[in-house]
């Protein structure tokens, strides 16, 4: 070993001010929650850019005015609460965004923004804030809407502007698959539904996005589409229209986008796979039993509350105890 | 062949930030003027001191020692002059007292310091001896005497000895050194434990971003004409933790509440192997250690072979001084490491490196509140819910925290790493730990 002797020169060594003293670790992931929002975001512009290209500026409408009213009720909110205004988290956009994802593309402005007040007063700043939502704030919202507006929130539009029903109506009526439209078009989004959900590959895309970035992670989106599909089949559902059941409503929508939702679902790997297969049953079951054409929204809302029993069950078993 | 990619659940992915220092050969640093050596520096009963001041002292003379069982002795690391014995802090933040000893220059070397040549016919026993009057410690950072941990091994029935050359802290090279530039050294430790325990196997874990570690000990090993498997382990933290080394080296998983040698395994530091072979060998006690200095707030950063005693601010000197202004000292590795508060510190036989951040490094970041994404579950390597048990902790409910096995944390700081919310996870959950003891000891 070679060896080199040093001089010890200690005029550099000189200390002006106190060090900081904290605990470890020293070091922090460059991970932040504006980041993991800003994901969201990125992963939702497809589906929004296609919104537009579908529904026109009606879509655009319907999004900024959700997008800007989630942004003001939440600011609002927490200057009257006197709490520190957290809008630069990003976390009220993505809620705007989602509200308007589950509008019809013919709802009026003010639907929008009623929405995202129930959303952000009531759903996440009452309950505590981000983090503390005990619901998934949008379609909470979503919900609030549809009970006081049943008309505007169930009449539905193609693409091309005519009034029309979803492919889930038509599932619901009896229709076969030579009422349908073509898989072609369901799997792009020229179908009828609300605003965000109708486009699959766009929405695939942004959830694969997710995926990769690790702001979600698979458990939940493959046990609730996989128990959907398996729960239809039970029922009685015939196979050659399951695939119309996964892209013809909002499942894809749901099970990417809003049964991740950090707050409202399960934080322990066993309570999210429960959790997605409770939503999985509800769905299938609310879809062919239930009098509603669609039941993505309702069982993860009923997930969502609960959330905590399933957490209190499926705590993990610590490192060398038992097998 | 060669077995790769060996890991445990959980952990997380880290920015090794080595290239610092990763490729700066040992340099032997010289004798300081005066070296403050703790007479408590390892897990056990503090030393007495063995030397008054004004006596004499020469290199590797035994200075400190204590009649308990669990305890190390200390040795002085400079010929000179002893000067005083007076209570200083060590890296770890406990205030104890140190021999300082003024260096004559001279580095005269102790008449019990000398090689021994009938190693072969060493027993057991005299093994162990020769290792607890050397003062040898866990050089990983825990500082656990090895003599007791082979002695309590050896009541279990130990099949498998693995050495610990993960080094999965950050800026941390001192053991990828020892493993280039001391490669027999460490092979022939492990052959020493091996006899110990009546073995004709061991093996060797390396973190796969130490290639050239994991290369030269294969080639070094072979020559031994024994079963040596020096194996991959993934790069992630925390790897090296010895659970976690033993679950992925051998599949074991070492029950809560127990030891390594719960399930017949021993694992010991690359460096604690390089101080073995020394002890056994040339009849060096532990009184010097391989160290790395690196950081953006030092200006050379270094590996470096230290004596024991010698202060932070010598140490600094050595590597050309600050880079810039000093934000944070930190003793250790910047995920478990200990932050310093002053230059007057001596290291220590636990002592792996001296990491220094910039002040702009060290801005605090705002802390936001708990998202719930589950990323703290996600890393935990003992499966704990660092949210749960953190938000208890900061409300006070630590009976709470008590039924979420707060205890089993090992104190990683993967959760309070990952956290997109830069919420103090593994620091709160350290406190609970200190209240639970505390109202245990109380009631």
């Amino acid at each position: 070993m070679e060896s080199k002797v040093l001089d010890p020169n200690k005029d550099s060594v000189v200390l002006d001010d106190a060090l900081t003293v904290s605990w470890a670790p020293h070091i922090r992931s460059n991970g932040s929650v504006r980041r993991i929002m800003l994901d969201v975001i990125i992963a939702m512009v497809p589906a929004m850019i296609g919104s537009i290209y579908f529904f026109g500026l009606s879509a655009l409408t319907l999004i900024l005015a959700s997008v800007a009213s989630a942004v003001f009720f939440e600011a609002a909110t927490q200057k009257l609460f006197k709490k520190d205004v957290l809008i630069g988290d990003l976390s009220a956009v993505v809620t705007g965004i989602l509200l308007a994802f589950n509008l019809p593309a013919n709802a009026p402005w003010w639907v929008a923004v009623f929405g995202a007040g129930f959303a952000i007063v009531i759903v996440k700043e009452c309950f505590g804030g981000i983090g503390s939502n005990f619901m998934n704030p949008a379609l909470a919202a979503r919900a609030a809407l549809v009970a006081s507006w049943p008309e505007i929130m169930s009449s539905y539009v193609n693409p091309d502007g005519i009034a029309s029903a979803t492919p889930l109506a038509i599932l619901k009526s009896g229709g076969g698959v030579s009422s349908l439209p073509s898989l072609n078009r369901m799997f792009m989004g020229d179908i009828g539904g609300s605003l965000g959900e109708v486009s699959a590959i766009l929405l695939l895309i942004g959830g694969i996005y997710l995926l990769v970035r690790g702001v979600i992670e698979w458990r939940i989106p493959t046990f609730y589409i996989l128990t959907t599909v398996v729960m239809l089949l039970i029922l009685g559902v015939d196979s050659s229209l399951i695939i119309y059941h996964i892209l013809g409503g909002g499942l894809i929508l749901g099970a990417f986008f809003m049964a991740t939702d950090y707050a409202s679902s399960p934080t322990t790997p066993k309570g999210k796979i429960i959790f997605a297969i409770g939503a999985g049953l509800l769905t299938a079951i609310i879809r062919v039993k239930g009098g509603m054409p669609e039941g993505v929204s309702y069982s993860i809302l009923l997930m969502n509350i609960a959330t905590p029993i399933i957490e209190k069950f499926t705590k993990p078993k610590v490192f060398g105890e038992g097998k | 062949m060669r077995r790769n990619n060996l890991t445990f659940k959980g952990g997380v992915r880290l920015n090794g930030n080595r290239e610092l220092s990763r490729d700066k050969s040992i340099e032997v640093v010289q004798d300081p003027k005066f070296v403050y050596i703790p007479l408590h520096q390892h897990v056990g009963a503090p030393c007495k001191a063995l030397v008054k001041v004004g006596d004499n002292v020469k290199v590797g003379q035994k200075i400190g020692d204590s009649e308990a069982s669990l305890t190390a002795p200390v040795h002085a690391s400079v010929s000179g002059v002893v000067k005083g014995i007076e209570k200083r802090y060590t890296p770890d933040g406990y205030n104890v007292e140190c021999v300082v000893i003024e260096s004559d220059g001279l580095n005269e070397t102790h008449e019990s310091v000398k090689p021994r040549k009938d190693v072969e016919n060493l027993s057991g026993e005299e093994i162990v001896n020769i290792i607890r009057e050397a003062g040898i410690v866990g050089m990983g950072g825990a500082a656990f005497p090895t003599h007791s941990k082979m002695t309590t091994s050896k009541d279990g029935n130990i099949d498998t000895i693995i050495l610990n050359g993960a080094e999965c802290e950050p800026f941390l090279t001192c053991d990828f050194r020892v493993m280039l530039e001391r490669s027999e050294q460490v092979i022939s430790g492990l052959e020493l434990l091996m006899k110990y325990f009546g073995l004709n196997s061991g093996y060797i874990g390396i973190e796969d971003d130490k290639l050239e570690a994991i290369e030269k000990l294969e080639s070094v090993s072979k020559s031994t004409g024994k079963e040596i498997n020096v194996v991959a382990l993934k790069s992630k933290f925390p790897q090296g933790d010895s659970y976690r080394i033993v679950n992925s080296v051998t599949g074991r998983i070492v029950p809560k509440g127990g030891r390594c040698k719960d399930v017949n395994t021993m694992v010991s530091n690359v460096g604690t192997a390089v101080a073995i072979t020394e002890a056994v060998y040339e009849g060096k006690p532990l009184y010097e250690r391989i160290i790395t200095v690196s950081g953006n707030g030092i200006k050379e950063p270094k590996n470096l072979l230290v004596k024991i005693g010698t202060t932070i601010e010598d140490i600094i000197a050595y590597c050309g001084g600050f880079n810039g202004k000093p934000g944070k000292i930190i003793a250790g590795g910047p995920m478990t490491g200990h932050t310093q508060f002053t230059l007057d510190t001596p290291i220590t036989k636990g002592t792996t490196g001296i990491i220094v951040f910039t002040e702009a490094e060290t801005k605090p970041e705002k802390v936001y509140p708990c998202i719930k994404c589950g990323k703290c579950i996600e890393v935990c390597p003992v499966n704990l819910q660092p949210n749960l048990i953190s938000g208890f902790s900061l409300k006070g409910k630590f009976e709470n925290t008590e039924k979420l096995n707060a205890e089993a944390c090992i104190g990683c700081g993967a959760c309070t790493y990952i956290c997109p919310s830069k919420r103090p996870l593994t620091e709160s959950i350290a406190h609970a730990k200190r209240e639970i003891n505390a109202n245990r000891k109380s009631s």
